[in-house]
């Protein structure tokens, strides 16, 4: 592919601008977070024609932004961030993403890499065997119709309610794992069909389950205050909605390319159709978008509850002795309604993250009691050969709507890693390094190998170096499991 | 003809689909989406299903028809290989899909995709084909 050869003016060592005189109908500037080397990468797709392309939506403010870790999507790339006036601006289920928080949580334990290390195969094979994965499969979750409402509604604590964790699991996630103004009646009967049997079920593709081994401290302070420390074991799931969430965006991306010319708006794209956020079509979509969230949530939480179970298992341990407390679960794929200061006027925002975590600030009045002090978890995976990092969110964030990266980002295609990786053996690879990978799809690990992605060392020192998130530590890969 | 060939695109997948007539880009548009989600080496099955789709234009249309099949699949279990579309009119078309249970053939599938994308979708008439490139979000 031939490499975009749009403007990109460099505005300094970690930011670089789209003027909005590239394209006739941009309202704001693009704005990109990268390097000198990261943006080589970034050009060699068409990410950056996204971010211009999602500055002509109506309302947006300030400018179209994108994250080092951004990559060519449809509509809107991933890694990328919009915020747009509720009063005079749109939502656009193409700047969000199919998988409607796709997100992730990560959770801490009282193990220490070497009682993990003789008994890594048996719970590797124990997370692969009782953790349903893959496309196709089903969760172990059954409910009614009326059930599925209320799972909508109430997210995580109706499955804490079932059985599936502990009360306290809600307070260390996001919304506690249910966002308010979700409206099963916008969600359609055929999402509800899709969802029935998934949650509970970790998905396919890029999504895991990685028992992972905490190698770095940077911060001590925070990290205490989450019960980290070096050569602690911690557990990440990163999964989302499953095909209730791909329906819903999917039937309202549909319906909104007819608001277009309803609403006279013009967008470059048919997948960033969009509508008026105080419309009736906005206010369906966010209410079944709602209800998307909540389902993902819950979803996570299932996961979790079932990964606790298997370490119960496998390390024959009371769940007090364990420690598997969640430390936090946050979304990258999802709009949320948010206050700013803009030109001296508090305005709420309908900030969009498509591949892009919220990082809210120390004393962030929606932090639980807990992280008064430190600022919100921001959880950023790598590849499974890599790292992965737990970062916080700062003040400065707020120039970005207090938002982050969400994970290395792809680089390679996946035809073009599945070729790269042909006649290897990406396991066995990567069990030379320590890392015991295993996947139900089969070509999931050769789609997934690192190479595929860029490094997220890298990626990180953008956002750190840009101020707009402080690295607390940083985790290496001991046990995946691939969807 | 080939039926379609996969081009690169960073995070999905996407395809290139051709037909001499709209109706047999469908055919393999549809089946160009089955093939990236199981493997249909020697697949013979036992279900049919009719199928009547109405959108307003080419392009949704053939995303409807994509996202229909998507659906079936996902709730009810069914791996497609083989389609027969007719256009009744540029909004309408009926089709008939044949295919066979999940429930039988677990290890064939591969990959899930999660929908068919609107992403800079056009349908390109040729001298004596059409053609067209579209994103799935996997």
């Amino acid at each position: 592919m031939a490499p975009w050869n749009g403007p990109l003016e460099k505005i300094d060592e970690f930011r670089w601008r789209i003027p909005k005189s590239y394209m006739n109908g941009m309202r704001v500037d693009g704005v990109i977070y990268a390097d000198d080397k990261m943006i080589e990468d970034i050009r060699s797709d068409k990410a950056a024609e996204q971010v211009a392309n999602a500055a002509f939506l109506p309302g947006i403010v300030k400018y179209s932004l994108a994250m080092p870790d951004c990559h060519w999507g449809y509509g809107l790339c991933i890694g990328g961030v919009v915020a747009t006036d509720i009063d005079t601006g749109v939502v656009s289920p193409g700047a969000i993403g199919f998988d409607i928080n796709c997100g992730v949580r990560l959770v801490k334990t009282n193990l220490k890499e070497a009682e993990v290390q003789p008994k890594l195969k048996d719970l590797v094979y124990a997370l692969y065997n009782d953790i349903p994965a893959g496309v196709g499969s089903k969760g172990d979750i059954k409910v009614s119709a009326k059930e599925e409402r209320e799972l909508l509604v109430e997210g995580s604590k109706w499955v804490v309610d079932h059985g599936y964790g502990r009360q306290e699991d809600l307070e260390y996630t996001e919304e506690r794992g249910a966002i308010k103004g979700a409206d099963p009646d916008k969600v359609s009967q055929r999402a509800c069909e899709r969802g029935k049997n998934q949650a509970g079920t970790l998905g396919s593709g890029n999504h895991f389950l990685e028992t992972q081994v905490i190698d770095e401290v940077y911060d001590e302070t925070a990290a205490a205050v989450f019960g980290l420390e070096k050569g602690q074991i911690t557990l990440m799931i990163h999964s989302g909605s499953r095909g209730l969430g791909y329906q819903v965006c999917d039937e309202y991306s549909k319906d909104f390319i007819r608001c277009l010319s309803k609403y006279n708006i013009n967008v470059p794209d048919r997948q960033l159709a969009c509508a008026p956020v105080k419309s009736e079509e906005g206010k369906a979509y966010l209410g079944a978008m709602k209800c998307a969230a909540n389902y993902a949530w819950a979803n996570r939480q299932c996961l979790m509850h079932l990964a606790r179970l298997v370490f119960e298992k496998i390390f024959r341990i009371s769940p007090k002795d364990l420690g598997m407390d969640l430390i936090y679960d946050v979304a990258h794929n999802i709009a949320k309604m948010e206050k700013y200061d803009i030109d001296a006027n508090e305005k709420v925002l309908c900030v969009h993250r498509k591949g892009a975590t919220r990082a809210f600030p120390p004393e962030h009045p929606e932090l639980p009691a807990k992280y008064k002090k430190t600022g919100q978890p921001v959880i950023i995976p790598g590849d499974m050969g890599r790292n992965s990092y737990l970062l916080v969110g700062t003040k400065k964030a707020e120039e970005t709507f207090y938002s982050t990266c969400h994970g290395a980002g792809r680089r390679l295609s996946r035809s073009a890693a599945i070729r790269a990786c042909r006649g290897r053996s990406i396991s066995g690879e990567l069990e030379k390094k320590g890392i015991l990978v295993m996947s139900s799809g089969r070509e999931t690990l050769a789609e997934e190998a690192p190479e595929a992605y860029k490094d997220v060392n890298e990626v990180v020192s953008v956002v750190t170096g840009a101020g707009i998130s402080k690295k607390v530590c940083r985790m290496r890969p001991l046990g995946v499991i691939k969807g | 003809m080939k039926r379609y060939e996969q081009f690169s695109h960073t995070a999905d997948i996407g395809v290139r689909v051709f037909g001499r007539t709209l109706e047999e880009l469908f055919e393999n548009a549809a089946f160009a989406m089955f093939d990236i989600i199981a493997d249909l080496d020697g697949l013979k099955g036992d279900i049919t299903r009719d199928f009547e789709l109405t959108a307003p234009n080419y392009e949704e249309l053939l995303i409807s028809w994509l996202d229909e099949l998507l659906y079936n699949f996902y709730t009810k279990g069914i791996i497609f290989y083989k389609f027969e579309v007719t256009l009744v009119s540029a909004d309408l078309i009926n089709a008939k899909a044949f295919g066979r249970a999940v429930s039988d053939n677990r290890n064939r599938l591969k990959t899930e995709i999660k929908a068919a994308t609107y992403y800079n979708l056009k349908i390109i008439k040729k001298d004596d084909y059409y053609e067209v490139d579209i994103i799935f979000d996997v």
